[in-house]
């Protein structure tokens, strides 16, 4: 392992860290004093506005074939930190997250596995004056009360497909419950940045843009949908962790496809790039 | 106009103000105050009177005539038809350089400012003139920084070293070379040959030193001339201690350097002993000045200094009166630059795996603010960055932007655009070099600070703190060929190493290295001063400087991991048969040093001020003050080929991380993180600067040029604002660099910034192409 180019990178695929972690399904620790974070960066400068300390919380329900974090989908996967030690790390950060107008954004994994945790984590960035953003699916988001969404400035919102058989084939589980967050979201008025991962032959078919195109479109709270090329980047996780990656000869899209589909956002009225 | 006719054109309405005004009554006071007729000089009208016009004092000038300049970069103008003439008579050069090295050498004549007739590109279109030799691209020999250079640097590049320069300098004149062997001790060359320390300019040209050669156009020869003599005076009335008799014969060489000057340039047909007395004369004197001090010091950095805010003054006026537009003035400052990128030193094929690239700093500092709060941001701070458009992206001359948070928006915006498309400026932190430096600094070589015009530092390269701390684990021993180097002391017993134990053996190691460490650069300073005295360069100072001696260290992060990993992990060592440790163990994780974490961090910020208080306590040749860098040029990979297995996993041979930088791949959370440990490093312990590398990838980037650009420069200002002392700044994309590696004439020009300066990538060693690449990419 230690030869690997990712060794020692948060690539690191030290697998079950936690291994007493409870299951991710079935998780639910209503104090929050604890969290399993797989990792965390500095520098982004893609998930959200300005300069951002991105915070990739481990467990997810979602098995997205394109996944390219594998290495997050149990709590397990990630170390046990109390929340004091994540608070501080943080604030080592703050000041300069505050000068280059950025912010915290929780990814993962699934931020709302972790309700409690990332909802104090988020609440301690508020205090420290910082942006906050929640990188989620939206599989969870019936989990996030309003006291919670008050701490989240921005929503970066994972629609992964319209057509509900796409869908469940690209991420095994429904799509009912982010259209539900989706759309109370917009009655909140809470900022969105809508994701949509286009991958060639699994989520490019015209008809299924159009469908989160035309769904997106009226949400005046929608400020961007940025389409994010699939990229082979995450595959060798997949190999790594003995997994079997259906997606290895998948190219990525083209600029043409790319252009197209970010196309097709526009025509319906949405400011995509 | 062809230049000969504008000079004799000048010639004929000579000078008012000779030099000569020797009967002086009151010599003492000419010392501070040269003649009041310097006051009604006409080259001066339209420029704002001061002091300057009766001290030598450059800034003042500067000070009382600067126009700030706040707007974009809108106005500026293409490169001329006569520029593009000279630039394409240069490609062959270049080209063939790519393939060839070294093009051309004379070998029989040691060159000095009039040694060789005047070299031209293409006459009628060059505007600036002068060469080092008599042709582009010839290489003069410079042998009395040392024969033995010379002669390895030209049999290296397939010449015959010339018998009679031989028996020259092997008979009847001795080098700096030669004086530095006398004074060694066996200590210091057992350093020398064990690799702990390395790059000391005792075989070659000291460098790092820079001449005021704004001075040549403000006041012209003359002036400068009649200001040493005031100088001289009083030093002929002190009583004549080794210190004065030494300061009365430099100052004699000094004077004697301004002659040759003068007729150095009269050979090109101009009259410099008068002061400039338009724009063009105020970009051609500075730049013979620069050019005397090329053709008789092969320093290992010959940097220009601050011109363009005091080049723009002369700008200023003569777009004022009409008698310059934008694409001329464009044209002074693209023709000088493409000068100041044919700049060629003979060296050595070591030399330059020390350095590699060929490079020879000929940096340049743009930008900054003054004591007032005022930006020196000109229009011909822009014209300057221009050339990179202009020209091509290239090594040289070494940009350098000294970065204020207070610098106007507009000039920040351009410095990150001209970032983004060349990779070819360095950005040092303004806010914290002015408190030191003032606001008429400059950079010499990458990141070291010096007033300019009365300060020059004593060069020292540096010493590998890891090989320190292996000696310190095996009792003196070198980890590699076994031998005794350092003093006889226990070597670290048992099996695990103990963070403690290994911390008090380490500062004694180390208080033996500082102590050969200051020793050895006595011996070489004394030497160079005797053998090879930068005539023309000291003369382009007061005679009154500050003089710092510049130690340097390499490893630092390799040091800081090794302690952090005995520390926090369980490291093992590994003997050989003879009981020598070469190898270690790890168990466990450890902070390791470029992720923000304090753990680390401080064990890398201790040790730099631990290092330099030790250097410290040793008296330096000339009472020069003690400074320390942080900075590895790119023998980062040299040093870590020299260096054995270290504590913290990383295996013989493999390069340590460059200048102050993390181990590359051990920096996981991010370019902050990195940043800001960077940052955490002390500048009042490493006031010769702390160099740090940053390569982007601009491709996964979705945010529209404006929006980066704006993000950029808001990063820029909170590094700064974080301490953050130096930032070379790489937009690459790593397939470009791979595909430069297989297909080296696609890309001549691809530039990339290594540690502290500009390097064309193809002119690396695969060794180092491979070390750049394998580098953080921060992004990916």
């Amino acid at each position: 392992m230690a030869d690997e180019p990712w060794a020692h990178s948060r690539y690191d695929l030290q697998q079950a860290r936690s291994p007493d972690a409870p299951e991710t399904a079935s998780f639910n620790d209503p104090r929050g004093d604890v969290g399993w974070i797989h990792s965390y960066e500095t520098g982004s400068t893609l998930d959200g506005p300005g300069i951002r300390v991105v915070v990739f919380m481990s467990g997810c329900l979602l098995r997205c074939l394109y996944c390219h974090n594998p290495d997050t989908w149990h709590l397990k996967d990630g170390t046990q930190v109390p929340f004091e030690r994540a608070r501080t790390a943080l604030e080592a950060y703050a000041a300069p997250l505050r000068a280059m107008d950025g912010g915290l954004t929780i990814s993962g994994g699934e931020p709302l596995v972790q309700l409690h945790f990332t909802k104090r984590l988020f609440a301690a960035a508020k205090e420290m004056g910082l942006h906050t953003a929640l990188d989620t699916s939206g599989f969870l988001g019936a989990r996030a009360d309003d006291e919670y969404l008050r701490q989240v400035d921005l929503v970066l919102l994972d629609i992964k497909s319209w057509d509900p058989e796409t869908y469940r084939r690209a991420v095994g589980q429904e799509i009912r419950p982010t259209i539900q967050f989706a759309e109370r979201l917009a009655a909140l008025g809470k900022p969105v940045w809508v994701r949509f991962v286009l991958v060639p032959g699994l989520t490019d078919d015209p008809a299924n843009v159009e469908g989160i195109a035309r769904f997106v479109a009226p949400m005046k709270n929608v400020e961007w949908v940025e389409v994010l090329p699939f990229h082979q980047m995450g595959a060798f996780k997949w190999k790594a962790m003995g997994l079997n990656y259906e997606l290895s000869d998948t190219p990525s899209p083209s600029p043409d496809l790319v252009a197209r589909v970010i196309g097709q956002f526009r025509e319906a009225g949405c400011r995509a790039r | 106009m062809p230049d000969n006719a504008i000079a004799a054109e000048r010639s004929a309405e000579k000078p008012k103000q000779q030099a000569g005004k020797q009967e002086m009554k009151d010599r003492r006071a000419e010392a501070s105050h040269t003649p009041e007729a310097m006051a009604s000089v006409n080259e001066w009208a339209g420029f704002a009177p001061g002091r300057w016009q009766t001290t030598v004092d450059v800034r003042d000038f500067i000070q009382r005539n600067v126009t700030s300049y706040e707007g974009d970069e809108a106005f500026l103008s293409s490169p001329t038809e006569r520029t593009k003439a000279v630039w394409a008579k240069l490609q062959p050069y270049f080209q063939e350089e790519i393939r060839k090295g070294v093009l051309d050498v004379d070998a029989k004549t040691p060159s000095s400012m009039t040694s060789h007739a005047p070299g031209y590109i293409d006459r009628d279109n060059e505007v600036i003139v002068g060469l080092q030799t008599d042709a582009p691209f010839r290489r003069a020999i410079m042998p009395y920084g040392g024969l033995r250079m010379v002669e390895a640097g030209l049999k290296a590049a397939g010449f015959e070293p010339d018998p009679i320069v031989h028996e020259t300098f092997t008979k009847y004149r001795k080098t700096h070379n030669d004086g530095v062997f006398d004074a060694y001790t066996p200590e210091i060359m057992a350093c020398r040959r064990s690799h702990i320390i390395t790059g000391l300019p005792d075989s070659y040209g000291r460098g790092r030193i820079i001449g005021d050669y704004r001075r040549v156009a403000l006041y012209g020869t003359d002036k400068l001339l009649a200001a040493k003599r005031a100088e001289r005076a009083l030093l002929d009335a002190k009583w004549p201690t080794d210190d004065v008799i030494r300061e009365r014969e430099e100052l004699a060489e000094q004077m004697r350097a301004l002659v040759d000057l003068a007729g150095m340039a009269k050979n090109y047909g101009f009259d410099i002993k008068r002061p400039a007395a338009d724009a063009r004369e105020a970009v051609q004197w500075t730049y013979f000045g620069y050019l005397g001090a090329i053709k008789e010091a092969n320093g290992a950095a010959m940097s220009i200094g601050r011109i363009s805010t005091f080049l723009d003054i002369y700008i200023e006026r003569d777009l004022k009166s009409g008698a310059l537009d934008e694409a001329g003035a464009q044209e002074l400052i693209d023709q000088l630059v493409q000068k100041l990128r044919i700049v060629r030193f003979l060296r050595t094929p070591d030399y330059d795996a020390l350095f590699s690239g060929d490079p020879y700093w000929a940096t340049e500092c743009v930008g900054g603010m003054d004591l007032n709060g005022r930006p020196l941001v000109t229009r011909t701070s822009f014209r300057m960055l221009h050339t990179l458009t202009n020209l091509g992206p290239a090594p040289e001359p070494n940009m350098t932007v000294l970065w204020s948070r207070q610098l106007p928006d507009g000039f920040k915006r351009y410095c990150i655009k001209v970032s983004a498309e060349t990779s070819s400026i360095q950005y040092e932190n303004d806010d914290l070099m002015r408190p030191y430096w003032g606001d008429d600094y400059g950079i010499a070589c990458c990141v070291s600070a010096m007033r300019i015009g009365n300060q020059m530092q004593f060069f020292g390269a540096r010493v590998n703190l890891g090989k320190c701390l292996l000696y310190a684990i095996n009792g003196g021993r070198d980890e590699i060929s076994g031998e005794q180097v350092g003093p006889a002391a226990s070597p670290v017993l048992g099996d695990v190493l103990d963070y403690d134990d290994v911390m008090t053996k380490f500062d004694a190691m180390m208080e033996w290295l500082a102590r050969t460490y200051v020793h050895a650069m006595n011996c070489i300073h004394y030497m160079h001063d005797k053998y090879y005295y930068e005539r023309l360069e000291m003369a382009l100072h007061d005679q009154q400087i500050l003089r710092t001696m510049a130690f340097g260290i390499a490893g630092l992060s390799v040091v800081a991991d090794s302690l952090s990993a005995i520390k926090h992990a369980k490291v093992r060592s590994i003997r050989r048969d003879d009981g020598l440790i070469v190898s270690y163990e790890i168990t466990g994780d450890y902070p390791q040093y470029g992720n923000n974490d304090d753990r680390v961090d401080s064990i890398a910020a201790d040790l730099v001020s631990t290092f330099m208080k030790k250097i410290r306590k040793h008296p330096t040749y000339r009472n020069a003050v003690h400074t320390q860098s942080v900075l590895t040029i790119t023998s980062n990979v040299v040093y870590g080929r020299n260096t054995g297995d270290t504590p913290d996993g990383r295996k013989a041979g493999e390069p340590f991380a460059p200048g102050a930088n993390p181990m590359h791949g051990r920096d996981s959370h991010g370019w902050l993180a990195s940043c800001l440990s960077v940052a955490k490093l002390p500048y009042a312990d490493a006031q010769d600067g702390i160099s740090y590398t940053v390569s982007i990838t601009p491709s996964l980037n979705r945010l529209d040029q404006g929006e980066k650009i704006k993000q950029a420069v808001k990063v820029m200002d909170t590094y700064c604002g974080q301490g953050g002392f130096h930032m070379n700044l790489n937009v690459l994309n790593r397939d470009t660099l791979l595909d430069a590696m297989e297909h080296p004439d696609k890309y001549p020009q691809l530039t990339i910034r290594v540690s502290g300066y500009a390097v064309n990538f193809v002119r690396l060693t695969r060794e180092q192409q491979m070390d750049v690449i394998s580098r953080t990419f921060h992004g990916e």
